[in-house]
């Protein structure tokens, strides 16, 4: 017998059962798998899109993360600058080959400087677009494919995000409904190869329980929120 | 690992009488506690939201062989390869055998339970392959070639100076000066880092575990704080990922349901900075990430104790609150327990995985106050876990024969409540009337482990029973 086969023997004789599961059951768990019925959702997922927006900053403010909320699409230059001068960083960036991004007016700033490909080691500012952001915790939904690699979340000690206030939504579950809808009319086979839920830079509280920022990934999250910008 | 969970008592001297350790225990037992408490209050729902997780993973567990096979199903689907180990062996094997096909010289690793559970490094290590842990807590303990302390913070059990001492002593790369500045955290996270990025464009294989399954997709998830997983993940030709049987969750939107219940419990944060599915290797447009993807499905025991009175243990989701919350923990510090799982998991885990002959201490280390079941997301009954145990251990003569007389003595009494009020009355009356003048004993017969520490009070006046009976 090989090991599959013991495995599932076993669990199948702990289950008090001789085979797989009846086949009303099998029914049952295929039709809740389908479905995507959500469980209990926090009631702080709730609310109109002012309150919901307010929350998603307060809730990522609160993880240190920064954000910076702009009028419209071209402000996001003017804000990526101000970032990178505060704290003193280069000029130079690298960002998603992301259509999206190109909706901003970048000749209005011309020190900056963006290159468009995946991560290097010696990076140190990314600039993505983010697919979502979930106000129950301020987190951003980022995902890998050809237009934003997933080395441009992690590698860089500084990674500024821009999100579309339209693009906040309450709940995490509302936010994998959402992809499911843009990927199936993108024509995309879902999920993608990866989904992460970004809150807040990376920590650590491995030394003496005291949480510090910066271990691995970014040091800096700053996500430029733009209010006013349509598809 | 060797296991030493046999020698839990003799440990726990030392451990009680280690300064560092206790030092390092007070910051989970003051500031962590405060932490979790309020992280839980702010969410109203958190209770509900334990009843949901608990309800969520009885079905998947009843029906733990169709999800496992749809998982499988999807998995492959997206171009993963999936692999079904039964033992320890079986799943070191299979890790083997996939590094070496991918030709690695050095693997980096997440954080993994089931890779300490089934030592994986020594494994690699023996036949020529460098693993390097790279989240901060294991890097260190990997450094210092200790096993983890703790679930979610494996280096608890370390003062700062400590850390220091240890990337000064082993930390010997040419371009290091000896004598650098190294007391500040800043600085210790900043050396680790630029350490480990070394390793993570070096290595050729990437393996992290897994904290969910996800049937519907095929998905894998992870769970951290760092971002090394995802480095990890990512940076590496192949990535595999290890995780037990019992991690399968049926939909994207079940695991929501114990995100939200993990990191409170784990960390007393709302979520950790990074929850990553991972579904299949690169594909063909992607801009980066692995070329292929490895799912090693590790059952070591699990089928089994799914059919027996400790099935609810495989409702755990590893977030180490009984651990932080437990105050024998907080006492003695999780190597004492002599194995991967410390505190009230691993009194229930570890004779169930390695033997209760090896383990007996573990499920007698506990007074019984109930905070781990108070505090467990997935509301496992752990101290009648142990209960279970410890009746075990009674039935099958592995507890000593001393403990098992008196326990049968006061068995003798207990069943005749008649002879047992009146030998407590004596008792007391006894003791009461003898300790009058000073109030306290300084030593007892029979009582040397409680008068070794401490004065026995003298009893004062009825038993209570007797008080009891005058209240009503």
């Amino acid at each position: 017998m090989n090991a599959r086969d013991g495995i599932l023997g076993r669990i199948r004789a702990s289950n008090h059962r001789a085979g797989p599961v009846s086949v009303e059951q099998a029914t049952r768990n295929a039709e809740r798998i389908a479905a995507h019925r959500p469980n209990l959702i926090p009631a702080r997922a709730e609310g109109d899109a002012a309150t919901l927006t307010t929350r998603f900053v307060a809730f990522a403010e609160e993880v240190a993360a920064t954000v910076n909320r702009v009028a419209d699409a071209d402000d996001v230059p003017a804000a990526v600058a101000t970032f990178l001068a505060s704290h003193n960083l280069p000029t130079e960036l690298v960002a998603s080959p992301d259509p999206a991004l190109d909706a901003y007016p970048w000749a209005q700033q011309p020190l900056l400087t963006l290159q468009r490909r995946a991560g290097r080691p010696e990076d140190v500012v990314s600039i993505t677009g983010a697919v979502l952001g979930i106000a129950e915790t301020g987190s951003l939904m980022v995902r890998s494919g050809a237009k934003s690699p997933q080395t441009l979340h992690f590698m860089p000690p500084n990674h500024i995000a821009v999100l579309r206030a339209k693009d906040i939504v309450g709940s995490y579950e509302t936010a994998w409904n959402k992809l499911r809808e843009r990927m199936a009319a993108d024509g995309e086979t879902f999920p993608p190869r990866t989904v992460t839920l970004i809150t807040g830079p990376s920590r650590t509280s491995d030394i003496e329980k005291t949480s510090y920022v910066g271990m691995h990934g970014p040091h800096r999250l700053h996500i430029i929120l733009v209010d006013g910008q349509d598809d | 690992m060797q296991p030493t969970a046999h020698a839990f008592k003799e440990v726990s001297r030392q451990k009680i009488a280690d300064p560092d350790l206790q030092r390092a225990l007070l910051k989970l037992k003051t500031d962590f506690r405060a932490k979790r408490v309020q992280v839980v209050n702010r969410l109203p729902e958190f209770e509900a939201l334990r009843d949901e997780a608990k309800k969520l993973k009885d079905h998947v567990l009843e029906n733990l062989d169709y999800y496992l096979e749809t998982f499988e199903r999807n998995c492959t689907a997206a171009g993963g390869q999936v692999h079904w180990c039964a033992t320890a062996a079986e799943a070191r094997d299979t890790v083997l055998r996939i590094c070496r096909d991918a030709g690695a010289k050095t693997v980096t690793k997440g954080k993994s339970m089931i890779g300490e559970e089934i030592a994986l490094n020594d494994h690699l290590e023996a036949h020529g392959i460098k693993a390097v842990e790279t989240d901060l807590g294991e890097y260190i303990i990997q450094l210092r070639g200790e096993p983890p302390s703790h679930i979610t913070a494996p280096a608890v059990h370390l003062v700062k100076r400590q850390w220091t001492e240890t990337f000064r002593a082993l930390h010997t790369a040419s371009d290091l000066a000896p004598d650098r500045p190294l007391d500040e955290p800043r600085q210790i996270l900043d050396e680790a880092r630029a350490m480990l990025r070394r390793s993570f464009f070096a290595a050729e294989v990437g393996i992290t575990g897994a904290n969910f399954l996800i049937a519907e997709t095929g998905s894998t998830v992870i769970v951290t704080n760092e971002g090394n997983g995802d480095l990890t993940q990512t940076l590496a030709g192949t990535h595999i990922v290890l995780a037990s049987i019992e991690k399968v969750v049926p939909t994207l939107e079940d695991a929501m349901t114990l995100v939200r219940v993990l990191a409170r419990s784990a960390t007393a944060q709302e979520i950790t900075s990074y929850t990553t599915f991972s579904t299949g290797p690169r594909r063909a447009t992607d801009a980066d990430g692995p070329k292929a993807f490895h799912v090693v499905l590790v059952d070591n025991g699990r089928s089994d104790l799914l059919g027996g009175e400790f099935r609810e243990i495989l409702r755990c989701i590893r977030c180490g609150a009984c651990q932080s919350l437990c105050p024998v923990y907080g006492a003695v510090g999780g190597h004492t327990y002599g194995w991967v799982y410390a505190g009230p998991v691993g009194a229930v885990l570890t004779p169930a995985l390695i033997g209760l002959e090896e383990a007996r201490h573990l499920p007698e280390a506990s007074s019984f106050c109930g905070a781990c079941e108070s505090v467990c997301p997935m509301r496992i009954p752990l101290p009648s876990l142990m209960r279970k145990w410890r009746e075990r251990a009674f039935e099958t003569r592995v507890t000593p024969a001393a403990t098992r007389g008196a326990y049968k003595l006061w068995a003798f009494f207990a069943r005749r409540p008649v002879l047992y009020r009146a030998g407590a009355r004596a008792a007391i009356g006894l003791l009461g009337a003898l300790g009058r003048k000073r109030g306290r004993f300084r030593s007892l017969p029979f009582a040397a482990g409680w008068t070794a520490t401490r004065d026995f009070p003298a009893p004062e006046g009825l038993t209570f029973l007797d008080q009891w009976a005058r209240r009503r």
